[in-house]
């Protein structure tokens, strides 16, 4: 056959031999020597590895990377996945814009964000290779097996553009592989395009060491709606990919799993989401399609009508969050799932859900913004719009889901919360938990989850619906259906008897009232707790989907032998106590967030005129502690290693 | 033997609502002349006659003159934003199909803020009783061109004259597939509106009624030219749709005779400008209700949900000791 196979510019083999040992590796490198088959390969053993797969969308790098990542996760790895999407439905194909894959973070130990730089990146074109490089996504000496094809293409502009970014890549001093995939695959398929992903998994098995026949039961698994033939297919392929890599890489990696005591399991955040509406006993969830929100409702409308519940689109999102509150008058708590443009033309209707003092509770999957912004990427921009979004002083619950485990509980605990105390409960996450995938201890169901059947017993004579309760605001909740309970709900400002108030007391008495409930709330919840040291230097304070980044960056952080912490806050409104008093014992406090901060080393920006993050704006207001901050709006889920950057340079400004 | 009869007596007397029974104590707030007490009137009529409880009642409104409707009546009452009456009362229909649901909106709330809820309610619908205030103006916030004002209307914001031909809200309904009931009344025919809101409340599905009725504050003499020539007034008669009483019949002795399952001939008479036609236009029974087509095949128990999670979290579960039955999902 070919002997060409295992293509290398000379310049690459050159840089290699410069670069290998010791510097070629992660720091966490440890040489060993495995028995290998045929020549003795030697195996090097890793603590970690950040893996990323990529292609023109529709060549299945997604599938690829998802069952790579299902697969570590089954022998015991520590994952986390990171999607990586084009904005387009059909980008152009070869272009760098239309970059689709996935990220796969492994390692020994339970894994909980996307982490930095990736050291190993298949890509199916040089052009979605390019994207990554010129974002920054891989490590300076990270190894890149590229697909070969494009090399004798017949479009000459095609070969030229393959053999530039070829070229300017191996003189960057990437380990640098041309794999002629394709050649190989069409041995098997007519259409290598199909097939060539799984060609792809099966390289990346050998050189992870995954026990293959884990990885065919994978492949079964994946295309277990197929038929036979393609399943076979499929198969040979994986092994053709797992063979030639066996016999031309010189690449063998392991990460040493242990397989978890008790059973895991490995979704993303949006189909925790959808779960956990389950697990809540909601009845309703009333949506309009919006991304990166709509995957949540798209699982649960596969699953929501087998507990004999509903999804319902609604023909906008202002009908959908009205709906929700229907539903919830009605008795039936409901769910609204969005992402920021809706949550904005909600906002009325989550208004008059406080004013009547309905439950209701909101997923909303940040996206970037303002506007359209960036419907698929990671922001955290929401949190002030949720928590000041409406009209007048509507107090509202805000929480953020920090981990997929997360995802799935803060709802069940959202509509316990929107129930016990007649409130609106936003629940906050984002693009990068939506569509990350992490392993979690398998939830055990619990009865207590659900809502208690809805009271249709007679109301007694002379309640009135507004009853509150002068130390927490709380009243009743009167129910259609409910003998003596009849009343005229309304957004206009109302007396305890939910009569239209014109009195200016009435309308004092029952701001106050609805104030009040967040107190009531507040003094339920733990105060937050410390990761790291106790006092310090520095804290760094985060809400969501940054927690995994936040504190891997205080781990890299301590070992460097520095005095910091972080603390997240799974409650942004109320705020739980003791939250000051833990700012205080630190010299620095600095906000760590996914959304716009102005930076103090802009010309016109001083500290009279300077825009703080969401959290920090927050933070200043209730604490009056001097807090600074610190974050990006580049569309991705922060970095640890971007994190401790900040941090360090924070630890020293003087 | 007569003890018990006595007390299913004494209980009969004591179920039997009667028109107080529906009213509130907040007396109606509605100007002098104003078409919407006689909207209420008939409501609280139909409510009597058809024996409705008020804690299985529910009247659902928007924002406007009219939408004050349900702070006059003893039922529950949800009076919610300007424009979504309609999505609040599909949410509290979907699951709770005991609740007699009714709608009072006007032709600002529904035909502008809330005209896309307007139709897709249609599409969807859902079975409860809509009644539309059409006075051809917006009243509670002082005399502004709405939807539905006539061209050349003067008003704060046309103080040269409404540029635009009004919109049509029985030809829009009429357009929409999925129309299961379509009707309209006016205000000053009080029998006629009643009888023609209790074939609305007995349909099942989205009934809809446009009233026509008088705003004596900005719309003086607006529908003079009818009230003052019956002939003006085209009733609609079928035994389908309403039947006239002798003296009704006899002031108003321009009447046709119109099929309401005749949906052609229904747009023509919704087109009419110069005759106001009042009546049943148009009935179809057999669509079906969005809440029947949602409706779960099993009560949500906790067992239901138990079973249901456990079969979703094994599609994603490792197991401690995978024997590679059942690999996570992708």
């Amino acid at each position: 056959m070919t002997t060409d196979l295992y293509q290398e510019t000379d310049k690459t083999r050159a840089r290699q031999a410069r670069s290998q040992p010791p510097a070629s590796g992660p720091a966490s490198m440890v040489g060993q020597t495995a028995k290998v088959k045929s020549a003795a390969k030697p195996v090097v053993t890793l603590k970690e590895h950040i893996v990323e797969i990529v292609s023109d969308s529709g060549e299945g790098a997604q599938r690829c990377g998802q069952s790579f990542g299902a697969l570590a996760a089954r022998m015991g790895n520590g994952i986390w996945t990171v999607e990586i999407i084009p904005a387009e439905i059909q980008p152009p194909a070869r272009s760098i814009a239309g970059a689709s894959g996935n990220r796969i973070r492994l390692a020994s130990d339970r894994v909980t964000n996307g982490g930095d730089e990736a050291d190993l990146v298949v890509a199916f074109n040089e052009q979605v290779l390019l994207s990554r490089v010129r974002m920054g996504e891989i490590k300076p000496n990270g190894i890149i097996l590229l697909e070969s094809k494009w090399r004798n293409d017949d479009n000459a502009a095609i070969a030229e553009s393959y053999a530039e970014v070829c070229e300017e890549l191996s003189s960057a001093g990437y380990r640098f592989y041309e794999i002629p995939m394709e050649e190989e695959c069409v041995k098997y398929v007519p259409d290598p395009r199909r097939g060539k992903n799984m060609f792809a998994l099966g390289m990346l098995c050998n050189i992870y060491s995954l026990d293959l026949e884990m990885a065919r039961e994978q492949v079964r698994f994946v295309f277990r709606k197929k038929d036979e033939k393609v399943i076979d297919l499929n198969l040979e392929l994986l092994d053709a990919g797992h063979a030639w890599a066996e016999a031309n890489l010189d690449l063998k990696f392991a990460i040493p799993a242990s397989r978890p005591s008790e059973p895991q399991v490995v979704m993303n955040g949006n189909t925790a989401l959808a779960l956990g509406v389950v697990a809540s006993g909601m009845e309703v969830c009333a949506m309009y399609p919006i991304t990166p929100a709509t995957s949540a409702s798209h699982y649960l409308s596969d699953i929501f009508e087998k507990v004999g519940c509903v999804v319902h689109q609604a023909e906008d999102e202002i009908a959908a969050c009205t709906f929700a509150i229907g539903a919830s008058y009605a008795g039936k708590c409901a769910v609204t799932i969005t992402s920021g443009p809706g949550l904005s033309l909600k906002q009325e209707g989550l208004g008059l859900a406080v004013m009547g003092e309905i439950p209701l509770v909101v997923v909303d999957v940040q996206r970037g913004g303002p506007s359209t912004g960036q419907p698929t990427k990671a922001e955290q921009g929401d949190l002030l719009a949720a928590c000041f979004g409406g009209h007048g002083d509507a107090p509202k619950v805000v929480m953020a889901a920090s981990s997929i485990e997360d995802c799935f509980y803060s709802v069940i605990m959202a509509r316990k919360i929107a129930e016990n105390f007649n409130m609106v409960v936003v629940v906050l996450s984002d693009a990068s938990l939506a569509t990350a995938q992490q392993p979690f201890p398998r939830p055990r169901f619990n009865e207590d989850w659900l809502a208690p059947p809805i009271n249709q017993s007679p109301v007694q004579e002379g309640a009135k619906p507004y009853d509150w309760d002068p130390r927490t605001g709380l009243a009743s909740r009167f129910i259609p259906g409910q003998p003596n309970g009849m009343h005229c709900l309304t957004g206009l400002a109302h007396d305890r008897g939910s009569h239209v108030a014109y009195d200016p007391d009435v309308n004092q008495e029952g701001i106050r009232r609805r104030s009040l409930k967040l107190a009531a709330l507040q003094k339920t919840l733990k105060a937050p707790t410390l990761y790291g040291g106790d006092e310090g230097d520095l804290l760094l304070v985060g809400w969501g989907s940054t927690r995994g980044a936040i504190e891997e960056a205080v781990e890299i952080l301590r070992a460097e032998g520095l005095r910091i912490s972080s603390m997240h806050l799974k409650f942004l409104q109320p705020m739980a106590s003791g939250v000051k008093e833990l700012l205080q014992r630190f010299d620095k406090v600095m906000a760590i967030e996914n959304n716009w901060c102005d930076s103090l080393d802009s010309e016109l920006i001083a500290e009279d005129n300077r825009r703080y993050s969401n959290l920090a704006w927050l933070l200043r207001a209730r604490t009056l502690v001097d807090v600074d901050c610190w974050g990006e709006v580049r569309g991705q889920p922060l970095k640890p290693g971007a994190i401790a950057c900040a941090a360090r340079r924070k630890l020293e400004q003087r | 033997m007569t003890a018990p009869l006595t007390q299913c007596l004494l209980r009969l007397i004591d179920e039997n609502y009667t028109l107080t029974d529906y009213q509130s104590d907040t007396p109606p707030r509605w100007c002098t002349g104003c078409g919407d007490n006689g909207i209420l009137t008939a409501v609280q009529r139909l409510c009597r006659d058809e024996q409705l409880s008020p804690e299985k009642t529910v009247m659902v409104s928007g924002i406007g003159c009219s939408s004050r409707l349900p702070h006059y009546m003893n039922a529950y009452g949800f009076h919610g934003l300007h424009g979504r009456a309609l999505p609040v009362a599909e949410g509290i229909k979907l699951r709770r199909p005991d609740l007699n649901v009714f709608v009072t909106t006007g032709d600002g709330d529904c035909c502008s803020i809330g005209a896309a809820h307007w139709i897709h309610a249609i599409r969807y619908n859902m079975d409860m009783t809509v009644l539309l205030h059409d006075n051809e103006v917006y009243g509670l916030t002082k005399m502004q061109a709405s939807p539905t004002s006539p061209r050349g209307l003067k008003s704060n914001t046309t103080p040269r004259g409404a540029l635009l031909d009004p919109l049509n809200p029985l030809t829009v309904t009429l357009g929409v597939p999925n129309v299961s009931f379509v009707a309209q009344a006016v205000d000053w025919i009080p029998e006629v509106l009643f009888d023609i809101i209790t074939q609305a409340y007995r349909h099942k599905g989205f009934s809809f009624v446009r009233v026509l009725q008088r705003c004596p504050e900005f719309m003086d003499h607006r529908f003079d030219p009818w009230i003052h020539d019956p002939l003006k007034t085209r009733l609609l008669v079928h035994a389908e749709g309403i039947q006239l009483k002798t003296d009704i019949s006899r002031i108003y002795r321009n009447q046709e005779t119109h099929d309401p399952s005749d949906l052609h001939r229904a747009r023509e008479v919704a087109s009419e400008t110069e005759e106001i036609p009042v009546g049943v236009l148009y009935r179809n029974s057999a669509v079906p209700c969005y809440e029947d087509l949602r409706e779960g095949e099993r009560p949500n128990t906790p067992g239901l949900i138990r079973t249901v999670l456990n079969e979703e979290f094994d599609k994603f579960t490792i197991w401690p000791e995978d024997d590679g039955a059942a690999p996570p999902a992708e």
